[in-house]
């Protein structure tokens, strides 16, 4: 009787092979296969985005050079009391000598010289002036005072501070500039002079004007959408190609002609003035400031918060509205209580986005923002492309990808991630 | 299907073969600044080297505008793909300080002057680093509208005059330039411009002055944009390189008219990326095309004045207009009555410092 119930317990497939374990083996060749499909994508996001991304947000930190530049100086500096009031002692003067006359004749020390500007003014000529006369320097009497006579700046406790403190091989101080603060030079972390404090103000107005923009595409997009998706197919879709036309069209070619139209001798102006709204005195400044930025970054995003709300609207079905109606809703109760929630999800994707869109702009801030109208994205691209300053730049695009995901996870806390819909 | 086959090959093969062929010849990419500067370029420099040799194929390249960061990302990546870049002295310095591009020996790597000079005396102190070979000198200067004022604005302190000059200005977006106009406007003598400007009571001069035309500016990120606003009539003064605004003037007879007073000199160049795939080929052609002859025929062209000193006397005609092109070089007797001569090693010091100041009391 035992016997049986386990000889039957055991259940085979037609080659003997127990069928437990053929399950599994099918099962792992479905989980391989698969696998090997997502590999070339997962790849391709790895090489081009994850490593590169990753690559430029370790920049903001990264202070390698320093330490690579002045390997006998930088061990020494434990040996000296930068919070008092004496210079570092002989011992560290003649490192550097040595280090700075390596740097020389290999041509790296000028690297570190411009590494150093970013936190001080005139490091990079001292080294650039060092580099040249360090040669000089052969069995002095005193290492210090041959150095403080090529420069005196080299007498200065404050200088020898900043290299102490920036001998690791990771910085904060990029971090900090990025939210205007800096090292002082007793040590302590405190706000930069107000006449040098940008980037606080800047985040502050790339969320501003962003979440302005988004609001903006709700309030002209929603009416645009419920008529698309109401009207007959026919029809719609003709409307639809009037949406994707601009849509399809250059952005710069969008951007510049928002130029023509607003500029003080543009369309508009011309238009009010040849029919005498405003005299030619008294031309309307609507372009090169805040307001430039918004008009233009609220058409070029329109179509990211139409097509969204389009698709979701068309799933609504029409009889909802009717049965309402029916059961004695007036249109606006109805509108309220039935067709408002059921197109949310629509207004959660498009509002994402074009918010997400909106805080990284770079081209049209840059074209029609003027001073006013700029964005935290256009100081990024500086850093970047002009001051060469990528550390700088890369942790400002990091606190900016910060604030993103912060933003995200709210609006996930609030709206709920699964509320949104694509279609 | 099997015929289709076939005629794939045939034509792979086909697509192989001639570029195969096009190995044979040498391109070198050289990166510039597209337009009519690239033009002149192409007129001037590479079509008679092309000639001179027939296996090397030039390519241009127009993104000089962001060639500092492009090339450094070149170098860090290991996978240089210029062979030269037409660079601004500033950049040069930062770039040859970071060791990114090549260190020339001026004398044996550049051809002699006609007359036997050696070219590090020819091309003098505008060699201002080791791995630079200016070929232009241009100037960052004033176009004013002739048809809005009664009498013309003649010197920098009538920029910055809003009474009797009224109307929007168009500066450029950056601290180099302006505050150096702010300072001599406020009667600072043009070589006295950098030592004032390195006490913090002459920075505090210079943007208090730029505070009293803040409201009647417009600010400029591309040396385009400021032709372009005059021509609008969007501002009646406005600084932008003197080569624009000859194009403006001269060539589309806008009624703009140069202001030279106070104009600031500087430089553009070549220089060859650490790791360019044809080095030697470029170094050739450096010397080809900065020697005094091509220098002096890149003004033919366009109107900015040559870096050698043997040059100069040998500037002609415009070859389109047949103008002569000696008085609009900003180096003509007539113009450079005084100007500021730009001090990159001050800037490469203070460039940092100044432009967080500037950026802040712009978003002020």
């Amino acid at each position: 009787m035992t016997d049986q119930v386990t000889t039957q317990e055991v259940l085979t497939t037609a080659d003997g092979v127990p069928l437990k374990i053929s399950l599994k083996r099918a099962m792992r060749k479905k989980m391989i296969t698969s696998l090997l499909l997502v590999t070339p994508l997962f790849l391709f996001i790895l090489l081009t985005f994850l490593m590169p991304i990753t690559d430029m947000l370790l920049r903001s930190v990264d202070n390698k050079i320093v330490g690579e530049l002045l390997p006998r100086t930088i061990p020494l500096f434990s040996g000296w009391d930068e919070n008092g009031q004496e210079l570092p002692g002989e011992d560290i003067y003649r490192a550097m000598v040595e280090d700075i006359k390596e740097g020389a004749e290999a041509k790296t020390i000028l690297r570190l010289g411009r590494r150093l500007n970013f936190e001080r003014s005139g490091m990079s000529s001292l080294f650039r002036k060092s580099a040249r006369t360090i040669k000089r320097i052969e069995q002095p009497d005193s290492y210090k005072a041959a150095m403080i006579k090529i420069d005196k700046r080299w007498g200065d406790i404050n200088l020898w501070r900043l290299i102490k403190r920036e001998r690791g091989s990771f910085t904060n101080s990029h971090f900090l500039s990025a939210i205007d603060r800096q090292s002082n030079d007793d040590g302590t972390i405190g706000p930069k002079p107000e006449y040098k404090q940008i980037y606080i103000k800047l985040f502050v107005r790339t969320m501003t004007l962003s979440l302005l923009i988004t609001f903006m595409t709700v309030l002209l997009g929603y009416p645009i959408s419920y008529l698309l998706a109401t009207l007959p197919t026919k029809i719609s879709n003709m409307l639809m190609i009037l949406v994707l036309l601009p849509f399809w069209t250059s952005l710069l070619v969008r951007t510049t002609a928002w130029i023509a139209l607003l500029q003080k001798e543009g369309v508009i102006n011309d238009l009010m003035v040849a029919i005498g709204i405003i005299s030619n005195d008294h031309r309307i400044v609507m372009i090169h400031n805040k307001t430039g930025t918004i008009l233009a970054m609220t058409h070029i995003l329109l179509p990211f918060m139409v097509l969204p709300l389009f698709s979701v609207m068309k799933t609504i079905p029409v009889s909802y509205m009717r049965a309402a109606r029916s059961l004695g809703a007036t249109r606006f109760t109805a509108f309220r209580r039935i067709y408002l929630p059921n197109s949310i999800p629509g207004i959660g994707a498009g509002g994402i986005l074009v918010f997400i869109l909106a805080i990284g702009y770079y081209i049209t801030p840059e074209l029609v923002g003027g001073v006013s109208g700029t964005f935290i994205s256009n100081m990024i691209a500086y850093h970047i492309q002009g001051s060469l300053n990528w550390g700088l730049g890369a942790a400002l695009g990091t606190l900016l990808l910060m604030l993103v995901l912060a933003l995200y996870i709210l609006y996930d806390k609030i709206v709920g991630i699964d509320n949104m819909k694509l279609g | 299907m099997n015929k289709v086959m076939k005629q794939m090959l045939i034509a792979i093969m086909l697509v192989a073969f001639t570029g195969g062929i096009a190995l044979a010849e040498t391109e070198m990419v050289i990166v510039s600044w597209g337009g009519a500067y690239t033009m002149s370029q192409q007129k001037a420099y590479h079509e008679p080297y092309m000639k001179l040799h027939p296996d090397i194929k030039i390519i241009n390249d127009d993104s000089a505008g962001t060639g500092a960061a492009k090339l450094r990302a070149q170098v860090e990546a290991g996978n240089v793909t210029w062979d030269i870049l037409d660079s601004l002295a500033a950049d040069a310095i930062a770039l040859c300080d970071e060791g990114l591009i090549e260190e020339i020996n001026h004398d044996v790597d550049l051809a002699a002057a006609p007359d036997g000079t050696p070219a590090s005396k020819d091309f003098g102190d505008l060699i201002v680093c080791p791995c630079y070979v200016p070929t232009i000198v241009y100037s960052t200067t004033f176009g004013y509208r002739t048809d809005k004022f009664a009498t013309p604005p003649t010197t920098i302190a009538d920029v910055f005059n809003l009474k009797k000059f009224p109307g929007k200005r168009a500066l450029q977006k950056s601290a180099i330039d302006n505050l150096e106009w702010a300072l001599v406007a406020d009667g600072v003598d043009v070589t006295k411009v950098y030592d004032v400007l390195s006490t913090p009571e002459g920075v505090d001069r210079a943007f208090k002055k730029l505070d009293t035309i803040k409201d009647s500016v417009v600010w400029w990120s591309k040396g385009a944009q400021t032709p372009q606003l005059l021509a609008d009539g969007e501002v009646v003064i406005g600084s932008t390189y003197n080569g624009r605004l000859f194009q403006a003037i001269a060539v589309e007879k806008q009624p703009i008219a140069m202001l030279w007073d106070a104009q600031i000199f500087d430089l553009d160049g070549f220089v060859i990326p650490k790791g360019a795939p044809n080095k030697d080929e470029a170094l050739k052609y450096l010397k080809f095309a900065t020697d005094t002859q091509r220098l002096a025929d890149q003004a033919k062209y366009i109107s900015y004045g040559p870096a050698r000193k043997s040059s100069a006397p040998m500037v002609g005609k415009h070859a389109e207009l047949g103008i002569d092109m000696k008085p609009h070089m900003p180096t003509a007797p007539a113009n450079s009555k005084r100007i500021v001569v730009k001090d990159h090693m001050w800037w490469a010091d203070n460039q940092v410092e100044l432009t967080e100041r500037f950026n802040a009391w712009l978003a002020r």
